[in-house]
């Protein structure tokens, strides 16, 4: 058996994740600094690929980044070809599950009491020493849920991945392409033991995710 | 120790505008919720940017909008207590403190220094509680002596007393006074409340609508708050226009009566003030007949609405304030009598029209 897609879709999901984690939070904290007009602009960009269709995304991202597109040629000049190579999918994960923590976070952000950073300036902490020490923890559970959301999806993108990367055995194959390629080739007991494996690794993220959360319950102090 | 503010910022719709000089000692804002209070201080702790203006403090500018300097809150050495106390509740007592020391390089000069304040604020054993573990209270003394520790060089308290129970209000009040005194640098208390600021307070200014009409020392500003706004925020119920009729004499047409005065009256006289707790049926002087309406019963005390014989329809009912023994009886009610000596008649002004001679009564606090 080939354990191929299953090693790919971790390292293309977790990837992708820990992009999206710190892009999705620094874009949401600069964003609700911003002024009113321009916050809504960019809210709009930020948030499209989460309600495009995925192969929609993927044919934005082909325009972009095709061998011969001035951005894939420029790319390709310095080894980078994000075409048919598996971490082409590193990019269509963390563009599609983006949203998705940006707005998690950005929510998560919103409701943080500033006064806590007020006094925090006022007592001589650093901006920096805040944002990790004081915000993060009080936004903790909005960042948690959208980190979670962000590799649930980065695990299951099939559309834009299969445009961009689209299916080679032992080269850019995933879990869900693998789903699909099976089930298209009748091969219906392979493409199940996929899907339980798919299945297996979203329940085991998920029982993860709770654990975690009653930890830091225990440790008491939420107000 | 002293600090200078001279500050403007357009809210669009909202403009504040302020200028006050405090001295060592604890100065009260006083002013209504909205009236731009927690704004000044904000722009004082430099977490907010006013427009234009000036701040300095002990001799250095903190922010000085001609000369294009804006210290960083951090650098400020402004100690500001939020309302909430803004403790961070995923930092336990002892680490809510530390964070006011991080300048201090020496790890054995914070730990005795935590261990100090630990022992000043009564909060010895609950180092490793979390802020949600704690009464109101207790909450409190954990922002104060985090501020304290951290050495700062103005105090600044934002309606300390608003988020505590009111049994538990006096109790710390008593505390609180305890601690500006041994802190003995300049404190700004902003509050609504004119008991407390009363109490607490050294100097008092009031503040409407984004200025500071008038500044005072505390006993003073009570005993002749100068202005309307002035009467009013210092909690006199009883207000109506008046007009000077005499150099110790003002008429005020609503009540259809006219006073005598112990202060001289000025010619530019806009109304007189007269505090619930001054009238008496004993008085002879500025005696007038009174028709009661009803009577609102506090706890220890009655509050008595009543009307002169000669008031103007539609104005409001005056407020008597005494102790329960002396509320008439009810058929004394069509036809009672009511005096006021002059001493306690305040004439009142518009905002910067105020007689110097207010002044003479001189030092309080």
């Amino acid at each position: 058996m080939d354990w191929y897609p299953l090693w790919n879709s971790l390292r293309i999901a977790a990837i992708s994740s820990v992009l999206v984690f710190f892009s999705g939070i620094f874009a949401a904290y600069y964003v609700a600094k911003l002024p009113r007009a321009i916050k809504g602009v960019l809210d709009v960009v930020l948030t499209l690929p989460m309600v495009l269709p995925p192969t929609v995304v993927g044919y934005f991202l082909l325009l972009l980044f095709g061998v011969n597109r001035p951005l894939g040629i420029l790319l390709g000049q310095i080894g980078i070809r994000f075409v048919m190579t598996w971490y082409g999918g590193i990019l269509t994960a963390a563009v599609v599950a983006f949203p998705l923590m940006y707005r998690t976070a950005r929510g998560a952000f919103e409701s943080f009491d500033n006064t806590l950073a007020y006094s925090g300036q006022t007592l001589g902490l650093s901006n920096t020493y805040i944002f990790w020490r004081i915000r993060m923890p009080y936004c903790r559970q909005g960042i948690l849920a959208g980190t979670v959301l962000a590799f649930a999806r980065a695990l299951g993108e099939y559309g834009a991945t299969s445009m961009l990367i689209g299916y080679t055995p032992g080269k850019t194959a995933t879990i869900s392409t693998a789903v699909y390629q099976y089930w298209r080739t009748n091969d219906e007991q392979s493409a199940f033991l996929w899907v339980m494996i798919n299945l297996a690794i979203s329940a085991v993220v998920l029982l993860a995710v709770n654990m975690l959360e009653k930890k830091n319950g225990r440790k008491g102090a939420r107000r | 120790m002293s600090l200078v503010v001279d500050i403007q910022k357009d809210f669009g719709g909202f403009r504040l505008n302020v200028q006050f000089e405090a001295q060592e000692g604890i100065m009260g804002i006083l002013g209504a919720s909205g009236c731009g209070k927690s704004m000044t201080l904000r722009c004082i702790a430099g977490v907010e940017k006013p427009d234009a203006g000036r701040i300095v403090l002990d001799g250095r500018t903190l922010y000085d909008s001609a000369r294009r300097i804006n210290v960083k809150p951090q650098e400020r050495q402004v100690g500001y207590l939020f309302q909430n106390y803004a403790l961070f509740p995923n930092m336990t007592v002892r680490q809510n403190i530390l964070c006011g020391m991080r300048r201090l390089k020496d790890k054995a000069d914070r730990e005795r220094l935590l261990c100090e304040q630990l022992e000043l604020m009564q909060l010895s054993g609950l180092e490793k509680h979390y802020p949600a573990q704690l009464s109101g209270g207790q909450q409190q003394r954990v922002a104060l002596a985090r501020i304290l520790v951290s050495r700062p060089k103005l105090l600044m308290l934002d309606e300390p007393f608003s988020a505590l129970d009111s049994h538990l209000r006096e109790k710390l009040l008593v505390e609180m006074k305890e601690t500006l005194r041994r802190y003995g640098g300049v404190s700004l208390v902003v509050t609504h409340n004119r008991d407390e600021a009363y109490d607490l307070c050294s100097s008092i200014a009031l503040m409407e609508t984004g200025r500071v009409h008038t500044h005072k020392p505390t006993k003073q500003l009570f005993a002749d708050p100068g202005t309307v706004v002035g009467a009013m925020m210092t909690g006199c119920k009883n207000i109506a226009p008046a007009r000077c009729v005499g150099e110790y004499e003002a008429e005020v047409p609503d009540w259809g009566i006219t006073l005598r005065t112990a202060r001289p009256v000025g010619e530019n006289l806009k109304a007189v003030g007269i505090r619930a707790h001054y009238f008496g049926p004993n008085s002879r002087q500025n005696s007038f007949g009174v028709r009661i309406i009803d009577v609102v019963e506090e706890p220890f005390a009655d509050i008595i609405r009543f009307r002169y014989e000669n008031q103007a329809p539609g104005t409001e009912d005056l407020w008597w304030r005494t102790a329960k023994q002396n509320r008439p009886p009810k058929e004394a009610w069509g036809a009672y009598t009511l005096g006021i000596s002059p001493v306690n008649i305040l004439t009142l002004y518009d905002p910067g029209e105020e007689p110097e001679a207010g002044q003479e009564e001189g030092t309080a606090g």
